[in-house]
């Protein structure tokens, strides 16, 4: 179970295969990558900050709630902070577990908390200017699907 | 002595991101101090939305601040 927030480009790819190989009981992996957008050329770049020492433990608390619920064999998140241009990876979650729902299940629930709750400021670049990102009501609609919600406040 | 830490756009609005209080006890006496150096940053933290961090544990109300305390005002998160 293990969490990285990092300024610097990672390879989903390669990430998935250090998960999957650390792994070998898993009956199932699932992973999800984020891609940033742009938006028919509205976005140039996105800039995302998080208040280190204070993101990573909420999203430990997050990937814990997720281990249990879902009875995850392992857990992986990476996040990017700082300038993201589009195309490349801002999000990275993998999930493993004995049967393939739970992995799905346990990935689908990470980034539904994570693209809403998750301590992250986000603005968006663009040939008019910057302006900062709120979630979308779908981002918090999505949460409702969690009723049994005990996520970190 | 407190470390005032702003993010996302209280940063912006204040143009700081950290900054060192001298002589405040307690987050209430902050509040004052910030309210007559930087009125509109004042005004946003008391906005909707806004946590409070003490020594990055979120906080309601009022709390006392020991010295070397790092405070974060932290405006609605966005997500990643």
């Amino acid at each position: 179970m293990s969490v990285t927030v990092q300024t610097g480009v990672f390879d989903a790819g390669a990430a998935l295969s250090a998960f999957t190989q650390a792994l070998p009981d898993a009956g199932g992996v699932v992973s999800f990558t984020g891609i940033a957008r742009m938006d028919n050329g509205k976005t140039q770049m996105l800039e995302l900050e998080a208040y280190l020492g204070f993101t990573e433990p909420w999203i430990e608390t997050l990937i814990e709630e997720a281990r249990t619920r879902f009875s995850l064999s392992g857990v992986r998140v990476i996040h990017r902070v700082g300038s993201i241009l589009p195309g490349e990876a801002i999000v990275f979650v993998a999930t493993a577990a004995a049967h393939r729902r739970q992995a799905f299940e346990g990935a689908d629930f990470l980034m539904d908390h994570l693209k809403s709750r998750a301590p992250f400021w986000k603005k968006e670049h663009g040939p008019d200017g910057a302006r900062w990102i709120e979630p979308r009501q779908a981002d918090y609609q999505d949460l409702t699907r969690w009723t049994r919600d005990q996520t970190p406040k | 002595m407190a470390r005032v830490l702003l993010f996302g756009a209280l940063r912006d609005l204040a143009g700081w991101r950290e900054q060192i209080f001298e002589g405040v006890s307690d987050l209430d006496g902050l509040r004052s101090h910030i309210a007559r150096l930087y009125p509109d940053l004042a005004e946003a933290i008391s906005g909707p939305g806004v946590q409070f961090a003490v020594d990055k544990a979120l906080v309601r109300g009022n709390v006392s601040l020991s010295a070397q305390t790092e405070i974060a005002f932290l405006p609605p998160m966005s997500g990643g």
